[in-house]
């Protein structure tokens, strides 16, 4: 069977700095996997690959068999990768709503419609004409993730969503992922805190400088297998 | 009443001013880009218009069936073919490659047309006029003008609030890598833009030409005004670039009030006041983080 999304020995370079080493990773339909990692250990430059932010030319990456590389960055969301983005990356100038229409614009068939998302996070419905640099860090993570959804993608990527948020609020958040992938959506999900990735996710794969350090069940991973290969005493160790 | 008569005039001339600034204000608010190339392309819609109505011999108000889309459409491939290769972090590429177009248009132009002053006729209407009573007469073709410079601008400010493009085109401004996430492809909403603002530059070349003389050196000063205008009126705001326009209009005519010569150094000096006072213009748009 061919997987959702699928790389092989991936290595990117920003310029001659060689960011990932031989990646291999790969997700399956309706799975949630969760990619941890210390900060510079390459989660967002993975991220960035996967939307064409980042081009590797001459890599193996597909999704659904289709080769990702030759696309630009436009084509990729056509095919059905979204992404909530580190910072969220918000369009000030647009209001909540107009920032979710925007979503839309590869006009994808799906369950995910300006209702269905307004029903997932109601708050959204009710500043729907305000201005989205007026929000709350939550309710501007609620709009970036809703903005994502509605391109009704076959995978979703969360760039650290619990980034400057307050737990209670993380929690509210993380309780619409069984909704969204109820839709069938897959979910790749980058987060600095590992119990909550863990809690959330099916698979879990670690970066650590570049390489996938621990790749497995996330229920199956013990504290501190996860914890050494996080920091890397691991491979110091062997 | 001669003063108030300046002044009347000031703000129809200012309509022509916010015209020729409305397509710049468009190119610089989405790309970040700025076009030394733009008086040139009003002045060549202009010759447009002249051969149109040499070839024709109608009104030259209907030059602008042909010369706008005509005008859109150049813009669009001028923008996929040439100035998206320019787009990035770096202004300086922009400037000196339409610095190099403006050049080369102005010697196209004059090798077709010679370094003569033309003007195009609209028959009766070059010397009609309508009278607001006390006195006071406009010239219609002025106040015509004055009414276009303000249907444009309503027509941009409705495009950019109210359809999918506009969304797009302000995203697009705010954020042009992450538009691509969207599924958006930045290069043609360049070229979509690019398009906007060329048929603004069509209008304002078509009425230009209707208004006033002109000649293949012209369009540096009509780039000059536009940049005071754009700039008085505060980047990203093409309501404060009429506004601009008008206060650019009426620095003129009171100067002109004053003493003939001193109409354009009028203007200059308003400009340069507000900038020092105000350095943001008018008008600026708001931009939170």
């Amino acid at each position: 069977m061919t997987h959702l999304l699928e790389a092989k020995s991936l290595d990117a370079f920003y310029g001659d700095f060689q960011a990932l080493f031989g990646v291999e990773f790969h997700v399956d339909q309706g799975e949630s996997v969760a990619l941890i990692g210390a900060n510079g250990a390459g989660k967002t430059t993975f991220l960035k690959v996967l939307t064409g932010l980042l081009p590797v030319p001459g890599q193996s990456l597909s999704l659904e068999g289709v080769d990702l590389t030759a696309l630009r960055i436009h084509q990729i969301a056509a095919r059905g990768i979204a992404m909530s983005p580190e910072g969220r990356r918000l369009f000030p100038s647009l209001s909540v709503r107009e920032n979710l229409q925007i979503g839309a614009s590869v006009k994808r068939p799906g369950p995910w419609s300006l209702e269905t998302v307004e029903k997932l996070f109601p708050i959204l419905a009710e500043k729907a004409n305000t201005p989205s640099t007026l929000l709350s860090g939550g309710q501007q993570q609620m709009v970036a993730i809703g903005r994502a959804l509605m391109a009704n993608p076959k995978l979703l990527l969360l760039d650290e969503v619990s980034l400057g948020l307050a737990p209670v609020i993380v929690r509210d958040i993380y309780e619409t992922l069984p909704m969204i992938r109820e839709q069938g959506t897959s979910v790749i999900l980058v987060e600095q805190d590992i119990g909550q990735a863990v809690a959330v996710s099916d698979r879990l794969y670690c970066l650590q400088e570049g390489r996938i350090s621990l790749e497995g069940k996330s229920s199956e991973l013990g504290r501190d297998e996860i914890s050494a290969a996080y920091f890397g005493r691991a491979r110091e160790a062997s | 009443m001669e003063w108030v008569n300046a002044i009347v005039q000031g703000i129809l001339l200012g309509g022509l001013y916010a015209l020729f600034a409305a397509g710049l204000s468009l190119m610089f608010g989405i790309m970040r880009f700025v076009n030394l190339a733009h008086g040139d392309f009003i002045v060549a819609a202009a010759f447009g218009t002249l051969l149109f109505v040499d070839a024709t011999g109608v009104n030259p108000l209907w030059a602008l069936l042909p010369i706008v889309p005509i005008m859109m459409a150049a813009g669009y491939v001028g923008q996929r073919l040439v100035l998206n290769r320019l787009s990035g972090k770096d202004i300086l590429p922009s400037i000196l490659v339409t610095f190099g177009l403006s050049i080369i248009l102005q010697n196209l132009m004059l090798e077709q047309f010679s370094a003569d002053s033309q003007r195009v006729s609209a028959g009766a209407l070059d010397t009609s006029a309508i009278s607001l009573g006390g006195g006071l007469t406009v010239g219609t073709v002025p106040f015509l003008l004055f009414l276009s410079a303000i249907g444009v601008i309503a027509v941009l400010n409705w495009i950019f609030a109210k359809t999918a493009i506009g969304r797009q085109l302000r995203a697009t401004s705010d954020d042009p890598e992450t538009v691509g996430l969207m599924g958006l492809d930045k290069r043609h909403l360049f070229g979509i833009a690019m398009a906007l603002a060329s048929a603004v530059v069509a209008v304002a070349g078509v009425l230009l030409a209707i208004k006033t003389n002109f000649d293949p050196a012209a369009g540096p000063i009509r780039l000059l005004f536009a940049f005071e205008a754009v700039i008085i009126g505060g980047l990203g705001s093409l309501w404060g670039t009429l506004l601009g326009g008008v206060i650019l209009g009426v620095a003129q005519g009171l100067g002109a009030q004053i003493d003939p010569g001193m109409q354009i150094l009028a203007g200059h000096i308003v400009f340069l006041v507000i900038l020092v006072l105000r350095p943001q213009g008018l008008f600026p748009t708001k931009r939170g983080s």
